[in-house]
């Protein structure tokens, strides 16, 4: 019987075959759709995005270089210095909720119970279904004249009259915050939950037979096991929110009175409403010294971890 | 014992039950809302209401009017067919990227590397601005491809990144083995890594195809016309007039709207869920 040994192949295979088995070679075949794609459409629009935001152009006006202009010009807008404050309010209190709701419904769910996988799945629910779309249903929540809310407070006895939901800049800022909340918690709960489940349960129990009551055993366990997984939401988190967008444009447009701004919606009622880009580049690179140093803290963070 | 189902209630049934309550409850709101009569919709927050979570007359008027005012299954078809395209366009990219910086030695492999993830943390509103006269340049302006194009400027950094992280989990051995029985670097890539994979690919798929449904910046700005748009941008700018908000329709738009990427989350749910703790593992 014969025995089919494998032949020597490389003088046979095509020059084109046997090139790709240089690993140069092959690593810059691979890498290319992607590098090409992110360089026509983030590395040459960012280019482009600090010349507008050095241009007066606009809409039909190719414009000239202005310098620094727009930037000087945003940051004497009484607007603009609304919308800049604004984003830090909206991101600093819409984390710390999504961090410490999150971090709760994850400890809830990181038990035993009947339904839990049915649990979860429904607690992701806000994080999938399309912001805008969600947001629509509590803009109608919170509806001046119609609003479900308010109705239940006040059948309830807790109120009077109403509360004016969105239509006072207040209010309609920790609605904004709440809404995010609701949406971006689940995110939190979910990858916290997967940290927690990589924590082995000796640890609690060697914990508790020290005699550790449940908070010193989160405290003390829980917590610093949980950290790095912690920071790295926290940060995805952050940018998500320092740059949102569409929330605001649903709920109030930035109203009542340009009160509820964000940097982003400021950028596009300036950049697309106005038709001002150069103005609007402008704005919206402000977001980029923050968005800089939480993207550096965060690969800093990378380092020392691989570092370690 | 007593006390132990006391407090197994305090702390775990009644804030787990609030918490969902609380989760679920805009959702419900939006489907009761969909279903309700105008005349039950509009109706002052004071009067008297006998059935004010619920409606004893439901209707499917809302649907039909999005329906016939709309063209709503389009808008349903344009997010549906933008998604796939985008997705499958950054998983294709993000395989071979990531299969690349996981496995084979180049220069620069860590520099790239970091790029690929500073790009991920690149929000769409930083660039929205010069992007909208990109395409204007490109003459993609009001085609699906303007965003077929750009979605994968977050997808694709993304899938590399889970999909990197899932390469280096597989053994080393199994590629070296089919090497040796004779298959190039690229055969085994294809025929034994890839196959492998597929867990990692789905995740990072399904993950991918619920944010592409999920956009809305460069829909605002990159389509005009009516039946062009995706159904975020839709329902927005055809069911507002003005002040007016035709909210039986947008709630039954965005019941409608949500649904598709709903099933496709509840039959992933896993898949879902390790893409989306993959997406923030470093």
């Amino acid at each position: 019987m014969e025995v089919a040994l494998p032949r020597p192949r490389a003088a046979r295979e095509p020059f084109l075959t046997r090139s790709l088995d240089n690993e140069r070679l092959l690593a810059a075949i691979l890498l290319a759709p992607a590098v090409l794609i992110l360089a026509v459409f983030i590395a040459y629009p960012f280019v482009m995005g600090v010349w507008l935001s050095l241009s007066s152009t606009s809409v039909g006006n190719p414009g000239e270089f202005v310098g620094l202009k727009n930037f000087l010009k945003a940051w004497d807008d009484s607007i603009f210095r609304t919308a800049f404050g604004n984003t830090f309010f909206y991101t600093f209190w819409a984390t710390v909720f999504k961090l410490s709701l999150g971090m709760w419904v994850a400890l809830l769910l990181n038990r035993h119970f009947r339904g839990k996988r049915l649990v979860r799945a429904a607690m992701l629910l806000p994080f999938i279904i399309p912001t805008v779309l969600s947001t629509f249903a509590w803009r109608w929540m919170f509806d001046p004249t119609f609003s479900v809310l308010n109705w239940t407070l006040y059948k309830a006895g807790l109120i009077a009259t109403k509360l004016p939901f969105l239509s006072d800049s207040t209010w309609a800022m920790w609605c904004a915050i709440s809404i995010n909340t609701w949406r971006g918690m689940p995110f939190f709960a979910i990858t916290l939950l997967a940290g927690l489940q990589t924590i082995n349960p000796d640890l609690h129990e060697a914990a508790s037979l020290d005699g550790a009551n449940a908070w010193r055993r989160f405290w003390h366990v829980t917590w610093p096991l949980l950290k790095p997984v912690t920071l790295v939401v926290v940060v995805f988190s952050v940018i998500q929110t320092f740059s949102d967008f569409q929330l605001i444009y649903v709920l109030t447009g930035g109203g009542p009175a340009n009160s509820t701004h964000l940097v982003a919606t400021y950028a596009y009622q300036i950049g697309v409403g106005a038709g001002l880009l150069g103005e609007g580049a402008a704005i919206s690179l402000f977001m980029l010294p923050v968005l800089f140093f939480v993207v550096w803290m965060q690969l800093r963070y990378l380092r020392r971890l691989e570092g370690a | 014992m007593i006390e132990q189902r006391w407090k197994r209630w305090v702390f775990f049934y009644i804030p787990l039950t609030l918490f969902i309550i609380g989760t679920l409850f805009p959702f419900y709101w939006m489907f009761v809302t969909a279903i309700r009569p105008d005349h039950e919709l509009y109706r002052s927050w004071r009067a008297a209401n006998n059935a004010p979570f619920w409606t004893l007359q439901p209707t499917l008027a809302h649907f039909q009017d999005l329906l016939a005012r709309t063209t709503f299954p389009r808008w349903l078809w344009n997010t549906f067919f933008i998604a796939v395209a985008s997705t499958g366009i950054s998983l294709f990219c993000g395989l071979l990227a990531g299969y690349a910086l996981a496995r084979l030695r180049f220069p620069m492999a860590g520099a790239l590397g970091t790029s690929i993830f500073v790009t991920y943390l690149v929000p769409p509103t930083l660039l929205f601005i010069p992007l909208a006269d990109i395409i204007r340049e490109f003459h993609l302006g009001n085609t699906p491809w303007a965003l077929i194009l750009t979605y994968p400027t977050f997808l694709i950094p993304f899938c590399t990144w889970l999909l990197m992280g899932y390469f280096k989990t597989i053994p080393k051995e199994l590629e070296e083995c089919a090497r040796i029985d004779g298959a190039t670097r690229l055969g085994a890539m294809v025929r034994i890594i890839f196959p492998i994979a597929i867990p990692g690919i789905l995740s990072a798929g399904i993950f991918a195809f619920t944010l592409s449904w999920n956009e809305f910046i460069y829909a605002l700005i990159f389509l005009s016309s009516p039946e062009r748009k995706t159904v975020p941008v839709g329902v927005v700018s055809e069911l507002i007039r003005g002040d007016i908000y035709f909210w039986g329709q947008l709630m039954a738009g965005a019941l409608l709207g949500s649904i598709p990427v709903a099933l496709v989350y509840s039959f992933f749910v896993e898949y879902y869920v390790t893409g989306l703790t993959g997406s923030v593992k470093g």
